[in-house]
Formats: C-alpha cells, structure tokens, sequence
C-alpha cells in the first residue's frame, strides 16, 4: 500500500553517507543473501511469518508515543521499513534504502524488548533489528561515532582507547584518593583465587574514575575478597554487539572471561551498567557457544542486594530526598533485578515513589541498544523521541521525587540528556553513589 | 452444477485436509530442521514450565497487560477466535457429515448458538477490518495481502449464513461455502494464518527466554 512520507528532516553521519558511497546494488544483494542464508533461520522465517500485522507492539515503544503515535516508529513500522522490504526484494535494495535501515536499526530502536511484552506471539523484534544492524556492519554502514567505540574494541579490547598502562594507572591513582578516606583501602591488582572479579565499563576509567573509587570503598566497607586484572579482559563493556560486528563481540567476550578465569576467581561482579550485562550473560557467551556464563557473573544490582542482605554494610544516615527508581531493560527485562534494586533502595532511602509503569514494564531511557553511542547527530532525535520518560519522571516530580535513581550507565547518560532537555530540575544518580554516600566507612 | 458440487465436496475434501494436515507438518518440521541446523539456541533455552507460563498468560482474556489496554481488541479476538474454532467443528450439520462419511459423531452446539456464533465472527472480521483501515499504526503495516487473508476466513462464515438461512440462490453459495472453507484450510499453513501453528512456539520460545534466561515476566 502506499503511504505518505511520514519522516522528515535529513541527519548527516559521516559513517552512514561515506558508507552508502562505497556500495553497489550486487554488493548489496550479495552481503543480505549471505547474511540470511547462512546467519538466520527459522526464527526469522517463523517471527516474519507469525506477524499478522496487527500494530499492538505499537504502544509499547517510547519512539511511537513520543512521535505523536508515528506508525513509522513503531516496532512493527520499522521491521517494516528494514527487513520486511529486504525481504520482498530478496535484497535488492538501494544504498539510499540502507541509509534509512541502517538509521532506524541504529537509532530509533534500543533493542530494550518492551514490545515482546505486548506482541501476542512474542516475537523477538529486537532480534530482526539486530539483523539488520548485522547486514549493515557487513555493508560498512555504522553510524560513525559508535563504529569508532567498535575501532576501540577491536584495536584495544576496551571502548575507549585506555592504553594497558593508564588502565593500571586509574586504579592506582583511585586507590591513593580513597586512601585518604580509608587509609588501608585497597584496589588489590592481580589477586589469584579472590571471590570477585570487579569489571567495569571503558567509559569508568575514562571519564568516571570516581564510581572505580566509590566501588573501591563498598567492597572494602563489605570485606569483600576483590579483585581487578591488569591485563586486558577489564572492560565489560561492547558497542560491536550493538554495530552488528559478532566476530568482535567473542573476542571481548573471550577476554573477558578468560582474564576471570586466569585469576581464577569464584564470580565475575560488573559495575552498574545494562549492555555490558547483555552482553557477558546474554549474547557475548552465546555467540561462544555458552549456553550461560562459563563463570557465575553478577551485576552490581544483585551484588548490592547480597551484601545487604547479608549486613555486610551498614547504613549511617539514609538518603533523605524521596527518590524514584529507573528499571534498566537489561537488567530488569534482562535478568529480573527489580525486586532486588528496590530492596537495595529501600535500605539506603527514606523513600521511594514509584514511577509508572515500572519494573518489566519501565519505560526505556532511549540511550540503550548503542543509540546514545551513536553521538550528536542522532541526539535530537533520541531526547525528542522519548517525550514518554520525560512524562513519566515528572509524574513522579510531582509526586515528590526529587532524584532519580538510574542504576545503569547508559540510562544514566540518557536520562541526564531528558533531564536536562525537559527541564525537569531532578538529581540523577547512580544506585553505587547512594550506597557510598550513607554507608558507614 | 452436480459435476461441480460432487468435486468440490468429494475429492477437493480430501486434496484440502490432506494439503491442510501435510502443509501444517512440512511447515513444522521443516522449522524445526531448520532451527536446529541455524538456531540450535532454541532448543537450548526453550524451556517446558516457562514456556507453558507463557502460553497461559496469553490463551486467557486480559491476561497480559497489553491485553488489559485493548480492552474492545481482546474480546473481539477471543470472541473471533473460540467461534472459529467452534463453529466448523461443533455445527450439527458438519457433526452430520462426519457421521454419514466416516460414522462418528460428537457433542454439537444448537443451530441458534451456532448462528450467533456465526455472527460474532462476520461481525469480528468488520471489526478488523475497520481497524485496519482506521488505525494509522494498523494500517501502515497493510499490505493487500492482509485484506486477502482476512476474506479467506471470513468467506466461509458469511457464505455459511447465508446457505443456512437459505437466502437466494443458496445452492450456489452451497458450493462456495465449501470451496471457501476448503481454501482456508490450505491457506492455514502457507499464509500468515500459519500463526495457528507457529503460536505456542514463539510465545513458548519468548516465555521461555524471559522466564528461564532473564528472570522476568512476558505479559
């Protein structure tokens, strides 16, 4: 059927037009027959199939809300501007058509999984998003500046160009800062045969040296056996996961767990981030053939409950603005951390106002599924499109919520762009930075 | 006219349950061959109870919370679908067909019931129907093939009526009443109508991915 152009507005990303240049009708065809032959089967014939395009996954993406109900941002609307004409044509599309696929799987999907809630047949959209972003890293057609994360990766195995020596050099100058707080603290390097192995995202060492300090001092504070490598293998973190470059997914992920399992530790505890999770329990390990983690792996969500339940952290004053709590989809949809993150909350906070909706049913920050990594050009759209969440934090505003409590890096960062866009006037932290502040040290 | 009646209630029967029986296990075991060959994954995760948990939530009205949203959609597509699954196989004249053919019989539903039941699902289709050509989000996703999709089941029901109030030229429709319902028989496994059969695989599957894998609930 034919239907009005219901996008406007062109985006220039150096990685989408320079990309689109190189390209060629045959070479198009030939990368979609490859890809779909022979890396997908019968769940993308079944899932395409099973659609009786019926719209109700519409409702459940904060894109189609906040487009004024857009049918073009709707999860089915964007199979159907991807995959669903690749499919018709059998892949003989245009380089301009791959632009537009390639910026709707990149940027206006966050692969949360909020629709499979609401689709009858429960079918994996985020999965045939994910396809195409597949078809797309194999076009060279990623948005440029979270294809430079994927460089990173690939080059150094973290996200952000940390060069092995200034990895161990944060650690150290981190452990010297929280010495003059806890004068024994210690950010043990190398430990064989510790209960935890710490990992963080690139972004920590980076530009968020502190949460490494804040960590530092609730594992000392919970007499945790900890400890950090110093080889490669720290970074959880994985933007190739999120460009479509699997190849490089099982590297990191390998590094990974290999640098756990040389250190031979009981469990891996990752910082307070949803992708890198995704990525090390969901599909990094599968990608090694890991029905599960080789090695337990826990995120800091659950880790946080454990040592509270077990009191190995003591409160000395609880967190005295009322706080609402974001539900991360990769950890809540993902693993199902919410009871846990509210007992957390419940511990550390005088009180918490729910947001609505809440826990599987949260409404994604947009910034996930790599779409903040896709940078400037695309964050207009990423903060317009989620008018949903800015409603939604300042239904809890009104309810007396003054700080928000997004216990997830990339939520973190998307939130703060909705914060601040809307105006909503509220304190954004992390779960760790509560803990830290009201602790006893 | 006879020539033609015989056809298409003798040897069209048997090419339609046969290519409706085969097609629905070609379609499944192909799949299941071909997820095994490509997404071996899904047999790794699928998991029975969550998978079952899933289905449930699913199967009883207003069981999931998209479905508490919608709330006309939901009765309208329970409504549509018991009846469809009802009506063909409870009316006593198709119960009196089996008896004649084959000598078996089973409980059927009076006529009046089964006329109201008729109706609920003519008057379910206009439902989508008008949905579809009403809802913006419904009707960006249309093709033509939805419309093509939505008369093959509707066709059978309405000419079904129509041959059992014995309106005009109902011996006509008598013919088209079977032929439509033998054309929705095979269209079942090789339309989109195959979410019949796909259904308690994916939403198993997303259960079971949900339930088993990340802890959390799908509806």
């Amino acid at each position: 059927m034919a239907e009005p152009a219901l996008k406007t507005g062109e985006i220039f990303d150096e990685g989408l037009d320079k990309g689109i240049a190189k390209l060629t009708p045959e070479k198009i065809e030939q990368v979609v027959s490859s890809v779909l032959a022979n890396e997908t089967g019968a769940r993308l014939r079944v899932y395409t199939d099973t659609c009786v395009h019926c719209g109700l996954c519409s409702e459940a993406c904060h894109f189609y809300l906040s487009n004024d109900n857009n049918p073009a941002f709707s999860p089915a609307g964007k199979v159907k501007q991807t995959l669903w004409e690749i499919l018709k044509k059998k892949g003989r599309v245009s380089p301009e058509f791959i632009k537009h696929a390639a910026e709707i799987a990149y940027t206006e999907c966050n692969l949360c999984r909020r629709c499979s809630m609401y689709c009858p047949f429960g079918i994996d959209i985020a999965y045939l998003m994910l396809v195409i972003r597949r078809i797309c890293h194999k076009l060279g057609v990623t948005p440029q500046y979270i294809q430079t994360t994927a460089h990173s990766h690939a080059a150094t195995l973290n996200q952000m160009w940390v060069k092995d020596d200034e990895w161990i050099d944060t650690l150290m100058w981190q452990e010297e800062e929280a010495q003059d707080e806890i004068s024994d603290l210690r950010i043990p390097l190398e430990k064989e045969g510790a209960d935890v192995f710490y990992s963080v995202i690139g972004p920590e060492p980076k530009f968020r040296a502190q949460l490494i300090y804040q960590a530092a001092v609730i594992m000392n504070g919970a007499g945790v056996d900890w400890t950090m490598p110093a080889t490669p293998g720290w970074d959880n973190s994985d933007m190739c996961m999120y460009t479509g470059d699997n190849e490089v997914m099982g590297r990191l992920k390998r590094a990974h767990f290999e640098a756990a399992m040389r250190l031979k530790v009981k469990r891996i505890v990752m910082g307070e981030c949803g992708h890198a999770f995704r990525s090390v329990y969901d599909m990094g390990n599968r990608w090694l053939t890991w029905k599960m983690p080789p090695i337990p792996v826990i995120h800091a969500l659950e880790f946080y409950h454990d040592i509270f339940k077990e009191g190995k952290i003591k409160i000395a004053r609880k967190y005295d603005q009322p706080v609402t709590l974001h539900d991360p989809c990769n950890v809540v949809r993902g693993r199902g951390l919410h009871e846990m993150s509210r007992y957390v909350v419940n511990q550390t906070c005088e009180k918490l106002i729910e947001m609505e909706p809440n826990r599987e049913h949260n409404f994604c920050c947009s910034a996930g599924g790599g779409v903040i990594n896709c940078g400037p050009p695309f964050k207009n759209k990423r903060v317009e499109g989620n008018r949903t969440k800015a409603e939604q934090l300042f239904v809890a505003k009104a309810k007396g919520a003054k700080t928000v409590i997004a216990p997830c890096h990339n939520c973190h960062g998307g939130l703060e762009d909705i914060i601040h866009h809307y105006g909503l006037n509220m304190e954004l932290k992390f779960l760790g930075d509560i803990i830290y502040e009201c602790m006893e040290k | 006219m006879h020539g033609f009646y015989d056809f298409v209630s003798g040897p069209l029967v048997w090419i339609s349950f046969i290519l409706f029986i085969c097609g629905s296990l070609y379609r499944l075991i192909t799949m299941a061959v071909l997820a095994k060959e490509k997404d071996p994954m899904v047999y790794a995760y699928m998991d029975f109870y969550y998978a079952i948990r899933s289905i449930f939530h699913w199967i009883i009205p207003f069981g999931s919370v998209n479905m508490r949203r919608q709330p006309a959609m939901t009765i309208v597509t329970f409504a549509f679908h018991i009846c469809l699954i009802c009506v063909p196989l409870f009316l006593f004249a198709h119960v009196i067909l089996w008896k004649e053919s084959w000598n078996i019989s089973w409980w059927f539903l009076s006529d009046g019931a089964a006329d109201i039941m008729t109706m609920i699902v003519i008057g379910s289709c206009i439902f989508f129907l008008v949905r579809r050509l009403t809802r913006p989000e419904v009707r960006y996703l249309t093709s033509y093939s939805d419309f093509i999709t939505l008369a093959i089941v509707a066709a059978p029901f309405i000419t079904g009526f129509w041959v059992y109030h014995q309106w005009i030229g109902y011996k006509i429709m008598l013919i088209f009443h079977i032929l439509s319902g033998e054309i929705m028989l095979v269209a079942i496994p090789f339309t989109r109508l195959s979410h019949m059969i796909f259904f308690p695989f994916t939403r198993g599957y997303m259960g079971s991915e949900f339930g088993a894998v990340k802890n959390a609930r799908d509806w």
